[in-house]
């Protein structure tokens, strides 16, 4: 079901990180792995049979129709579910060599490490736009102002976002556009640094200029941080990811992995027939 | 009554057959809203009327004497003022805290299944009539606070000055604290329902950029609720300032102002409540004129506390025009 | 394969560093202040709960002993006098309150429906009065009440109905207007349409789909006007005897309870036990009942 010769290489690559304490990874190499992950509720599976790698530098796009389970999986990897008694998650889910959901994985470090990008734009209302961008480290404990400063600015222009704020940091979120908002939510996650960010259709709220300017923002962002970005939009796959897993419902109304691989190749020649049927079918 | 018109009736009769019931309709609405006004506004003459002559006689500065001596010509309302504030600062610095921690709870904490169980539990506490709190508090709180909690808290903060004087169990803290729990569901119900109309989307935002459920609550949640939160406050405030025979029950009355939490004293309501049946004239108009004065206070705390929630309701709105 | 750590050094990876150094030595202090805060949250309600519920344990423990028949069937007696019980004052609460609903609920509801139509400044207004009319102290309705009924006419079960039904009339009129508001707009457009009359569609349609917020909402409204006290002390004055004559001078249950928990009889005391205990019984069946009620009618209705 998943990329054929991906097995080898991810216990290639583990043995050779324990040996190191180095979180970032360089490009092509594999920071997230995935393995027979499944999330139930209360009893009823969600997702499973999951398995694949994410790597550094690389935009990973989860796609497949609504009720696939794309935004469930998304949010096991930084154990967004914990928040719900009912979930379970099961499977192996590595970030470097660090089992994130096992004894040694603290879910607010986690968190800290792989950030997150919601549907709709969700500033903190009371918050100025410095506050908001600085909102994550100063969470984590962070407190020297030059690194706080350093970090929202550097966040900012990331987020494409600088220019157009940099004379008012002190006015609220709100007094933003939608997409301008989403930007800001995006520089927040970014401040902390994280390795891996997860974007759970960032642009499923904005009209078509504010979607182009993010996805181009994925495109600049992958060398800074590893994206994971779920999509309902089979273009917008293929324009911003360079690995595609596509999830689709079974019969008993479970997702499953179907397919998982280069997007190039995943959209042009995809060896699972229902994934080309999904495909075709999109492009009509 | 209704009658649907075909298409080929005469625009004009159409418009009067439909105007003119309508009118009616609408007449009546009105009229009973100008009923509800000219109630509310007799309500206010009528009080300012019958305190006027109070005022006549006394002159204005009378509210602000400190001695209560009907036999002797004096109405001073100082003692009462004083006993309100006092019993209501009691009430309130005790409801804050343990109100907002126990809307938390309900709010986030408490496990989903009994949170609705719960809450309703908390809200129906808040419609037992207030004469029932005070029966409670006469008869059962009252010998316990004279054995125990009093001798304890003066024991422990005699050195604060604020314990002197002989432990009576009823007083100005027993009355406090029984307002303290009265006030409480009320304190409660609102924060809770200020507290969780906060968008997930934001409790969720912070979560996920490593913050602790503290840090969500205290850095997200607390401040997007703050108006909502100050309004269920000066509500509760309110509610306390004007509660008359709980307090009447359990303060002691005694017309002198309080050196003690565990001295008797009076509050406004309850000076009216324990004279209103024996006096006459300027006595009478003098509880009437403290009657004015209860009433002028529960205008603008009721006032500060709608305008608070009512903005919070505006604000959360403007919160969703997020696209 | 370990040439990484010779990377130079780049901004993005010291600060990313910085920060999860940060985190990491900050976790233990978050953490504790976290699930200190949240005991603290816990702890607090525990404190909410015990003595609310210590109440209702209380008066049902202390008032229960005080229901049997005569409880129920005979008038107060004099002071001294042994037995008896509050019959005079059930039927007095039942006459000043029904007076003071049937009164206050049409009107109420009206003028609910009056602020649900209209959005102009004087609804705005009128719905303002209302909001603080629900706080505002009931000792100065009381009041009114006596200076409005009882200056002229001296005291009676009327004027302990005015100032009741005076006390319920704004937590009505709010109720009323949020249930109306309830209503789809979509409703009310259709049968605009259709070229219904505003009081058709208000009677047929509006008043009809909001019943089981209003009945709620009255249900409350009543609950709120039984067992009000200071009011009726200012305007009733109380009675020994059955008096089903509003006119006249009646007992209630709230005064009852009030006047009879400070005297030195015991029996007396006990009285005013089981009296809290049927006026608690009262007020949460119908808070409890008003929600069942309105959690029924809308399950019917779909």
């Amino acid at each position: 079901m998943t990329e054929s010769n991906s097995m080898p290489r991810v216990a290639e690559t583990l043995t050779e990180r324990t040996e190191r304490a180095l979180t970032e990874a360089p490009a092509g190499e594999v920071v997230m792995t995935l393995r027979d992950v499944a999330v139930s509720f209360g009893g009823h599976t969600a997702v499973r049979n999951v398995s694949f790698d994410v790597c550094a530098g690389e935009a990973t796009a989860l796609i497949g129709p609504s009720g696939s389970g794309k935004t469930t999986l998304l949010r096991a990897l930084n154990r967004m579910h914990d928040a719900e008694r009912s979930a379970r998650v099961t499977g192996k889910i590595l970030l470097g060599d660090l089992d994130i959901y096992g004894p040694e994985s603290d879910p607010t470090l986690l968190r800290s490490r792989v950030g997150m990008v919601f549907q709709r734009p969700n500033p903190f209302p009371t918050m100025s736009i410095y506050d908001n961008a600085v909102a994550g480290l100063r969470f984590n404990g962070v407190r020297k102002k030059a690194l706080l400063d350093e970090a929202a600015e550097s966040a900012l222009i990331a987020a494409a976002l600088w220019d157009s704020v940099k004379d008012r940091l002190k006015a609220h979120g709100s007094t933003l556009s939608g997409g301008e908002q989403q930007r800001l939510c995006i520089a927040r996650a970014l401040a902390v640094e994280p390795e891996v960010l997860l974007m759970d259709e960032p642009t499923s709220a904005l009209d078509p200029i504010a979607t182009k300017r993010i996805e181009e923002l994925v495109g600049e962002l992958k060398d800074r941080v590893t994206i994971v970005i779920v999509t309902h939009n089979m273009q917008q796959a293929m324009r911003v990811s360079d690995r595609c897993a596509f999830l689709l419902m079974g019969e008993d109304k479970a997702g499953e992995l179907i397919e998982f691989g280069p997007s190039a190749r995943l959209f042009s020649e995809p060896s699972d027939p229902r994934t080309l049927d999904y495909v075709n079918g999109r492009f009509g | 009554m209704t009658t649907v018109e075909t298409p080929l009736s005469p625009k004009v009769g159409r418009g009067r057959r439909r105007s003119l019931p309508d009118n009616g309709y609408r007449g009546m609405l009105a009229l009973t809203a100008i009923v509800f006004g000219a109630l509310a506004v007799w309500f206010l003459v009528a009080v300012i009327l019958q305190a006027k002559p109070a005022f006549a006689t006394l002159g204005v500065g009378w509210i602000f004497g400190g001695t209560w001596n009907p036999t002797h010509g004096q109405y001073g309302l100082l003692p009462f003022i004083l006993g309100t504030l006092e019993v209501t600062a009691i009430a309130v610095v005790l409801a804050f805290p343990v109100g907002l921690g126990t809307a938390i709870a309900l709010a986030f904490l408490v496990p989903m299944r009994v949170r609705p169980a719960l809450s309703t539990t908390v809200e129906l506490l808040a419609a037992i009539p207030s004469v029932v709190y005070g029966l409670w508090g006469l008869i059962v709180l009252a010998p316990v606070f004279r054995d125990t909690v009093e001798p304890f808290l003066t024991s422990a903060f005699g050195w604060t000055g604020l314990f002197n004087g002989p432990n009576n169990g009823t007083g100005l803290l027993l009355a406090g604290v029984i307002l303290f729990v009265m006030i409480l569901p009320t304190m409660v119900a609102i924060s809770r329902d200020v507290l969780i109309v906060v968008p997930t989307d934001q409790v969720e935002g912070a979560m996920a950029l490593g913050a602790t459920r503290w840090q969500v609550l205290r850095k997200v949640v607390l401040p997007g609720s703050r108006t909502g939160i100050l309004g269920a406050f000066t509500l509760a405030t309110g509610r306390a300032l004007g509660e008359t025979v709980a307090v009447a029950m359990v303060i002691g009355n005694s017309p002198y102002i309080a050196h003690s939490l565990k001295s008797s004293a009076a509050t406004i309501p309850s000076l009216i409540v324990n004279n209103f049946g024996e006096s006459t004239g300027t006595e009478l108009s003098a509880l009437f004129g403290a009657g004015l004065v209860l009433l002028v206070i529960g205008i603008l705390v009721n006032s500060a506390a709608r305008w608070l929630v009512w903005s919070t309701g505006h604000q959360s709105a403007g919160v969703e025009v997020g696209t | 394969m370990t040439v990484l750590i010779d990377t130079p050094p780049d901004p993005i990876v010291e600060r990313r560093r910085a920060v999860q150094a940060a985190a990491a030595s900050s976790l233990k202090r978050r953490k504790l202040g976290s699930r200190v805060a949240l005991t603290v949250c816990w702890l607090f309600l525990a404190i909410a709960i015990v003595p609310l519920v210590a109440v209702v344990v209380y008066v049902i423990s202390k008032g229960l002993p005080a229901w049997n028949v005569d409880f129920f069937t005979k008038s107060t007696t004099p002071e001294g006098v042994p037995g008896g019980g509050v019959w005079n004052a059930i039927v007095g609460t039942a006459v000043i309150t029904v007076i003071g609903t049937a009164v206050a609920v049409p009107l109420g509801l009206l003028c609910g429906l009056f602020l649900t139509e209209s959005d102009g400044r004087i609804a705005a207004a009128l719905r303002f009065t209302a909001d603080v009319m629900t706080g505002i102290p009931s000792i100065t309705v009381g009041i009114f009440g006596y200076i409005a009924i009882v200056h002229n006419f001296g005291y009676s079960g009327l004027a302990g109905s005015f100032a009741v039904g005076f006390i319920m009339l704004p937590v009505i009129i709010r109720a009323g207007e949020t249930a109306f508001r309830g209503v789809p707009r979509s409703l009310n457009e259709a049968a605009m349409a259709l070229g219904a009359r505003r009081a058709t569609i208000a009677r047929k349609i509006v008043v009809p789909t909001a019943l089981p917020g209003v009945i709620t909402g009255v249900l409350l409204a009543i609950a709120r006007g039984l067992g009000e006290t200071a009011p009726l002390l200012l305007t009733i004055f109380g009675n020994q005897y059955l008096q089903w004559n509003p006119t006249k001078t009646m007992a209630a249950l709230p005064p009852l309870i009030y006047q009879y928990s400070s005297q030195p009889y015991a029996d007396l005391v006990q009285i005013a036990w089981g009296a809290a205990l049927l006026l608690m019984v009262i007020v949460l069946v119908l808070s409890i009942g008003s929600r069942l009620l309105a959690v029924y009618l809308r399950r019917e209705r779909r």
